[in-house]
Order: C-alpha cells, then structure tokens, then sequence
C-alpha cells in the first residue's frame, strides 16, 4: 500500500494523461494524504499539464516543412544515385 | 493479384509525392529541422539502394514510411546508448534511509501568481520550449511524443520497441525535470 515520494509521483504523472488504473490512483490518493511535498508536486503537475496543452497549441500552429531548396537538394542527391 | 494493380517505385517523383509526408512524420517525432532532414533523405537513398526488395504489395509511401520507422528506431537507439545518455538529474535519493524520498533541494515548493503566469501564451510557450530542449534527446522525444502530439502509448511502446513501464519511467523523469526548470525559470520570477 505504501508509497516511496518517487512512486508516488510518478503515478501522478501517469495520471495527467488519465493512464493511472484505480489501484494505483487509491495508493497514490493515500499517500497525498500524508504527503505535503506530494501534495505541492500534485497541485502544480495539473497546472503543468495546462501550459503543456497551450504549448502544444503553440506548436501545432508553426508550420514546419521543408524548405524548396532543401527539397531540390535531396532531389538533385537522390537522382544522382539512380 | 493481378500485375496490373501491383504498386510500382518512382524514385524521380519520390521528393514531389513524398518528401512533405516522411518530413511530418519525422518532425513530430524528433524535433529538430536538420536532423529530420537528413533522416529523410537517408531514408530515399535506403529505399533507392532496396528497390529490388519492393515486391508492390504496398504502396510506395507505406513501403517508404517503414523503411523511415527503422531510421527513427536506429536514432532512439542511438540516443538510448551508453554513449549518447545523458542521464537527467536526480530528484530521488536511489539509495539509503530515505530511498525514494524526495532530495532536499528538488523538493517542491509554492508558486506565486501561478493562475496569470498560465495565461501569457507565448512567453510560455518560449519558456517551455527551453525547458524541453534541456531535457537529454531521448526525455524530450518521448515527452514530446506523448504530451505534444498525443500518441498512445501503446503506440509509442510498438514504435520506438519499449516496454510502457520503460515509458513511463521516463515521462516521470522529464515532467519532474520540467517541474523544477519551470519553477526557476518561470513561476518564480
């Protein structure tokens, strides 16, 4: 039933992306009772996972593609090996 | 099946038809312009040099993509390795009375203004990037790969061949690592 503070923790990650079984989220409950720390870790992972969702956002908007250079030399590179 | 709708390799038009594709798919997986790049073009020239190996069952892209899946496999391992592990900083004493226990100086400590500090989009978005990119290679890919673009993990697992406990190990290093790059540099300035 006990928990180690890494244990712990790291049930609360896997929870962030709602991936902790009911075991393991009972454990993890009984320890944040008892842990402040935990408790600290826990609190801010939730507000982690909010900037992640806004970077991620972020990130999907940024078009990242080849350049047309970059293409006409992987081309030039590929048709000098045919 | 008849040989009329066998798939045939068009290695002339593979930059045209293909290279936009393989790029995506390797960009959202190893976030890093050149490098993505060069996987790419090393995975047409792999194509090039197997082409007798094609036996048209497969569309060309999806003979193409599983040939990128090993290069990106071959990356992971590479950065997997003795040689390119750059281990991330401990968080947990490993050993001794307080096995597991948080180490004093990593501990977690209150924010202020946490709720404003969520709400500047771009400059966090900035601060995070740079706190990603500190991660070790593999932490940030794995990271990334699960968090930004929201691949299951079962998928992950299949992909880069690790077992999910593996996966998680390493998402609890990354995101314990975040935490505290985000609380220096972020919420607590």
């Amino acid at each position: 039933m006990k928990l180690s503070c890494d244990e712990a923790s790291k049930i609360c990650d896997k929870n962030q992306y709602s991936e902790a079984s009911l075991w393991e989220k009972i454990r993890l409950n009984f320890h944040l009772f008892l842990c402040k720390k935990c408790g600290q870790y826990s609190k801010q992972n939730t507000t982690l996972t909010k900037c992640y969702e806004i970077y991620k956002d972020v990130e999907n908007m940024k078009k990242n593609c080849l350049t047309k250079d970059e293409k006409i030399h992987i081309e030039k590179e590929l048709k000098s090996r045919v | 099946m008849s040989s009329t709708n066998k798939h045939i390799l068009n290695p002339n038009k593979w930059v045209e038809l293909h290279a936009d594709y393989l790029f995506n798919y390797t960009i959202s997986r190893i976030n890093n312009h050149d490098l993505a790049k060069d996987i790419v073009q090393d995975t047409f020239f792999a194509g090039l040099k197997a082409k007798s190996n094609f036996q048209g069952k497969a569309s060309e892209r999806t003979w193409l993509i599983s040939i990128l899946k090993r290069k990106i496999i071959d990356h992971y391992r590479k950065i997997n390795s003795a040689k390119g592990k750059a281990e991330i900083k401990m968080n947990f004493y490993t050993n001794g009375d307080r096995e597991g226990e948080w180490i004093e100086e990593r501990v977690p400590t209150a924010w202020n203004s946490e709720i404003e500090k969520v709400i500047e989009n771009n400059e966090l978005s900035d601060a995070l990037e740079k706190c990603i990119s500190g991660l070790p290679e593999k932490y940030a890919m794995v990271f990334r790969m699960k968090t930004i673009q929201q691949f299951e993990t079962e998928d992950i697992c299949k992909e880069l061949e690790i077992t999910s406990s593996n996966l998680w190990v390493i998402i609890h290093r990354a995101r314990t690592q975040l935490r505290k790059c985000m609380e220096e540099n972020w919420f607590k300035n």
